[in-house]
């Protein structure tokens, strides 16, 4: 579902991604770990064109794109390739103007042009999904942040993207509202769903994901199932960052 | 009773002439400040959305123009176009030159205020937006204009009462607005200071009414954020 061969991303001089490959199959979960400023942000803003890289190739589905420092991509075929994937945010940047229920239906009624009535009947199911029915006409400031991040999820669910991504979704929660964003996304993984996330959540990871990610300094040092990171990694980088992590979880 | 004799005579003055210069106020400054404030938020808006999207040739037009509007004063403005522009040949009727010069300030002030509210918008809103497959036109429109929309309206009412009082420096175009009326009278019956306070009078009930209007509004589009 996702083949990423030798992605390079470069901030004005400042290498941040060194060659990145990958693929993720379809129905998956990778989990991406590793250090702060280790480029994981970098690398999904880069797997949805928030960020253009710099050289490389990004497959998703049957759709490919490739990347070369001159080469400008036409903001159509940009376009066409972001609707791929869908983005959940660590700071869930719902739009505040709207209800719920509205940001939901916002993708499909502008990008995919469906009618009002048929979007809102599709968002109020997937708010349903996420266990937020009842919250459907409320606007985000009257949401706690668990239920702002189930309702980007729905979001993102809302365009039926081949891949959802999500960056550190539960890291500006309250402990307590942790689990039932972390419930949402397993369910979707249990579905079928295809997902890259990066987290520090490593029971979530153990848990879920079918592959294990560890990036430091722009490179991926390491790549297994969570039992092969977890329990039998050898590399001494991820037995620090892995060490590290526990002391403070 | 001397004394009582000239606060009547006053008092009459001021009753004769209030109706005179309030209609001054209600035939050209009211409209004046209607149709140019409409105008410029028009031009604003085209010019914000010109730098914004950075339209070539379009964009240093645009910067150009602001860049003069704002680093020049109003009444020369005014002047170039009522009594410069006819030597060249174009001969415009005072309150045209009144529109057009207030129109042009307007559309220079509000297009760095509608730019700023656009810009305070946080960049996550349009990495949403553009993560469901928006074009950066639809993530305007939809999106960040809505949003804008209500950071501007606090700043834009401010200019709106800004322009009501600077419609006076159109007495000087001879157009025969509220101002110009109270000169005229002031003129004519040698008591100027109890006529200019009442031109400032009748300014200070239109910007209050106005003030009324714009506390309602800042009310009705805030009511979905946060406090
Ligand atoms: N838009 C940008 N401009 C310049 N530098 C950037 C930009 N975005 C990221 N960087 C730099 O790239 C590096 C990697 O950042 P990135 O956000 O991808 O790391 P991360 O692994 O997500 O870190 P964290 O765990 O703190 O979120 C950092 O050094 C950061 O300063
Ligand atoms: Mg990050």
């Amino acid at each position: 579902m996702i083949k990423v061969t030798d992605l390079y991303k470069a901030f004005k001089g400042n290498e941040v991604l060194k060659g990145i490959s990958l693929s993720v199959k379809k129905g998956e979960t990778a989990v991406i770990i590793g250090p702060s400023g280790s480029g994981k942000t970098t690398f999904l803003r880069c797997l949805n064109l928030l960020e253009v890289p710099d050289a490389g190739t990004i497959q998703i589905g049957d759709l490919s794109m490739s990347f070369s420092g001159n080469h400008r991509h036409r903001t159509r075929d940009v376009t066409n390739f972001r609707k791929r994937t869908g983005m959940v945010f660590q700071g869930y940047h719902l739009f505040p103007h709207k209800t719920a229920v509205e940001n939901v239906m916002e993708g499909p009624i502008v990008v995919q042009k469906q009618n009002k009535k048929e979007a809102r009947e599709r968002a109020l199911a997937l708010l349903e999904k996420v266990g937020l029915a009842e919250h459907a006409e409320k606007y985000p400031y009257q949401l706690s942040g668990g239920q702002e991040q189930r309702v980007g999820i729905a979001r993102a669910m809302a365009m039926n993207p081949d891949v959802l991504l999500f960056d550190e979704p539960t890291s500006a929660l309250d402990p307590e509202l942790v689990g039932e964003v972390l419930n949402v996304m397993k369910d979707l993984a249990e579905e079928g769903m295809t997902m890259v996330v990066v987290t520090h959540e490593m029971a979530f990871a153990r848990e879920v994901a079918n592959q294990v990610i560890f990036m430091d300094g722009g490179k991926i040092i390491e790549k297994g199932t969570p039992e092969d990171i977890f329990d039998r990694s050898e590399n001494e980088r991820t037995n620090q960052f892995l060490n590290r992590i526990k002391v403070r979880v | 009773m001397e004394l009582s004799a000239r606060a009547s005579d006053i008092l009459h003055l001021l009753l004769n002439s209030f109706w005179p210069i309030l209609k001054a106020g209600l035939a050209f400054t009211i409209p004046l400040t209607l149709i140019t404030f409409a105008l410029g938020l028009i031009l604003g808006f085209i010019i914000a959305i010109i730098r914004l999207f950075k339209i070539k040739v379009l964009k240093d037009i645009a910067y150009l123009y602001v860049w003069v509007i704002r680093g020049t004063p109003l009444l020369v403005q005014l002047f170039i176009l009522f009594y410069g522009l006819p030597s060249i040949g174009l001969i415009l009727d005072p309150f045209t030159a009144a529109v057009i010069g207030f129109t042009l300030n307007m559309g220079a002030y509000n297009s760095e205020i509608i730019r700023a509210a656009i810009d305070s918008i946080h960049k996550g809103q349009w990495e949403a937006a553009y993560s469901l497959g928006m074009t950066k036109a639809q993530a305007m429109r939809r999106i960040i204009i809505p949003q804008a929309m209500r950071v501007s309206i606090p700043p834009l009412s401010n200019s709106f009462i800004s322009l009501v009082k600077d419609t006076s420096l159109a007495a000087t175009i001879t157009v025969g607005e509220l101002f110009r009326k109270g000169q005229e009278i002031a003129a004519t019956n040698y008591e100027p200071f109890w006529i200019y306070i009442e031109v400032a009078v009748i300014y200070l009930i239109f910007c209050t009414i106005l003030n009324y209007f714009q506390s309602l509004m800042e009310k009705r589009t805030s009511r979905h954020l946060e406090q």
